[in-house]
């Protein structure tokens, strides 16, 4: 999970998904990494932040900026977590990493008023042009594992996502598709090429329609 | 056997005449027990490394396991070997006592200078033996909280401890939430486990089951069961170390021989040591102590004094909480640990969790691991910054 951050090329998600959240809230961050999100919004968002990261490097890094994080995985430990817990349940590069994408999704929806997802986006046209013209399993800049090591077993498009998140019955309040500097997409460009040109997109959902 | 019974004599000194500061409640002040019993006058032995600040902010109380003491960065006064935590206590070493006032105290029931069943009953003028009411880890707790009256410390910095200093380290949380701005509980539980009292209970009726025991009354007789506290010992040091460290250490090496003797020497080097083990230990503890340590550990179960719910035990705590456990550890194993964290999320607390992967089992937590070190230096640092000590 940590290696799937720390790996990928940009986090200027994070810059984008602290945005999403509003100050003085209660955040929960899931895969953490060494923090920075967490550190992010705790000094300029001043949230009440937590978090849990898999790898004990992360949650050494995390403990040494005096941030509360616990090692474990979103796969087995959202499930210990009381309903309603936190105003946000953040995942950020994550969802493709762990064992059970749609029960990790509906604990963080069900932990969280609201949860702030980003995925990697497998519709990119550069994972598209690869599998299609070379016939090669795509390794991309952002995505830079072979299929034999990768940890991320379950890609998806960011159609697939919306459809998810509609199967779980949860409504998508915000999303935003950034391009591979980190840009975000204009928000009028048909969903198709979202799919398309997004590298990844970052989407706040609350549980209910 | 004429060393260990020198031995023996000067650990029992320690108990009536300890080489350490001390401070004496007497009448009318007193401990009430969680047993009923009230304990008064009542000494306490403890240990200070650093100098505490103008503004009282940087005490950090060190909490001693089963076997044990208030020596903890200073050579032992019985056995003359290091401190048992030196890889912790030091300048420059994660409790830094160039930065904090580090405080270690003989819990209550030891035998190293605060009172317990080897101190004098002052109502017959004989070493209590099993006349000692039994204590609890709450009571060690309360006995230490009259100690930072004492001193004057209203706020302790950090609570730190692993195994039974661990279970102290839970029990101040709970019991002075607002006197505890940091706690570090290492390798232990909220409660004592099934196996755990099971392991106890055989080494206490090796001590008991030992004829020199005489119900407890050995020091009024002159005789000492160490013969049954070195086999509590033994047994009890199994469940400190794992499988793999075991026989990485040993494997099935012979000791000082070429061949089995076809005999019940101690042929291997596994047995070898852990009779080194037993006897060392000996030397420096109290047969009856020993007993009333087990116990405290047992009865233990901070849940039951909440309701039944441990989240209780922490609800609405300002303290911040680094919980650590050891991969190998079997007798305090993770499990016990991440049911003290989900309690400690549930009750809203401030908790860091981090399970060190290593093969040393549960006496880890008094070893040199780095990820322990690097762990525990990164939240105190942390906690020091948020609580304005430079």
């Amino acid at each position: 999970m940590s290696l799937a951050r720390t790996l990928a090329s940009s986090r200027v998600d994070l810059l984008r998904v602290a945005e999403l959240v509003a100050p003085g809230s209660r955040v929960l961050d899931v895969g953490c990494g060494d923090g920075e999100l967490l550190r992010l919004l705790t000094e300029e968002r001043n949230v009440d932040g937590r978090g849990i990261e898999l790898s004990q490097q992360g949650v050494n890094d995390c403990v040494a900026k005096g941030l509360s994080v616990i090692q474990g995985d979103a796969d087995a430990d959202l499930a210990d977590y009381p309903n309603d817990a936190f105003d946000y349940v953040i995942l950020s590069q994550t969802l493709q990493a762990t064992r059970r994408p749609r029960a990790v999704l509906e604990h963080m929806l069900r932990i969280g008023r609201r949860a702030i997802v980003s995925v990697p986006n497998f519709g990119h046209w550069q994972v598209r042009a690869q599998l299609a013209l070379r016939g090669r399993m795509p390794v991309t800049q952002s995505l830079a594992y072979s299929w034999y090591d990768t940890p991320n077993i379950h890609f998806c498009t960011i159609a697939d996502f919306v459809a998810l998140a509609h199967e779980v019955g949860a409504t998508i309040d915000k999303s935003v598709a950034l391009d591979p500097n980190g840009r975000p997409l204009r928000p009028l460009w048909p969903k198709w090429a979202w799919n398309l040109f997004g590298e990844q997109a970052i989407f706040l959902l609350h549980r209910g329609r | 056997m004429g060393d260990a019974a020198i031995l023996a004599n000067g650990a029992l000194s320690q108990s009536t005449a300890p080489d350490s500061l001390t401070f004496r409640i007497s009448p009318p002040a007193a401990l009430v027990m969680d047993s009923g019993a009230t304990l008064s006058p009542l000494t306490i032995a403890y240990q200070t490394y650093g100098a505490l600040n103008a503004a009282r902010s940087n005490a950090l109380l060190v909490c001693h396991a089963l076997s044990g003491d208030q020596h903890v960065a200073n050579l032992h006064p019985v056995t003359g070997r290091a401190g048992w935590w030196e890889t912790m206590v030091g300048p420059g070493l994660p409790f830094d006592t160039d930065r904090f006032f580090v405080i270690c105290s003989n819990v209550l029931g030891g035998c190293m200078g605060t009172t317990g069943p080897a101190s004098i009953n002052p109502e017959t003028g004989n070493p209590f033996g099993l006349d000692f009411p039994i204590v609890t880890v709450a009571d060690m707790v309360r006995a230490q909280a009259l100690l930072l009256d004492h001193l004057g410390i209203e706020t302790l910095f950090c609570v730190a401890g692993g195994s039974m200093g661990g279970m102290q380290v839970l029990q101040w949380a709970a019991s002075y939430p607002t006197r505890v701005f940091a706690a570090l509980p290492i390798a232990t539980s909220a409660r004592h486990s099934s196996q755990n009292i099971a392991f106890h209970e055989v080494g206490r009726q090796a001590v008991m089951a030992d004829p020199d025991w005489r119900g407890g009354r050995y020091l009024i007789e002159g005789a000492r069961p160490s013969k049954g506290l070195a086999v509590a010992r033994m047994a009890a040091h199994i469940t400190y170390l794992s499988d793999s460290a075991l026989h990485r250490r040993f494997g099935r090496n012979l000791q000082d021989r070429s061949a089995r003797t076809f005999s019940f020497d101690a042929d291997f080097q596994v047995e070898s040591y852990l009779r080194h083990q037993g006897a060392i230990f000996v030397e420096r503890f109290d047969p009856n102590s020993y007993l009333y340590m087990t116990r405290a550990m047992d009865y233990f179960d901070l849940a039951a004094d909440y309701g039944g719910s441990l989240a209780n035990a922490f609800k609405g705590s300002r303290t911040r909480f680094c919980v650590v456990s050891f991969t190998s550890d079997w007798l305090f194993p993770t499990s016990d640990s991440r049911a003290l964290v989900r309690a400690l999320n549930a009750g809203g607390a401030s908790v860091s969790f981090v399970e060190i992967e290593t093969d040393r089992g549960h006496d880890a937590f008094l070893l040199d691991v780095p990820e322990l070190i690097e762990t525990t230096r990164g939240f105190i640092d942390a906690a020091a910054r948020a609580r304005g000590i430079s």
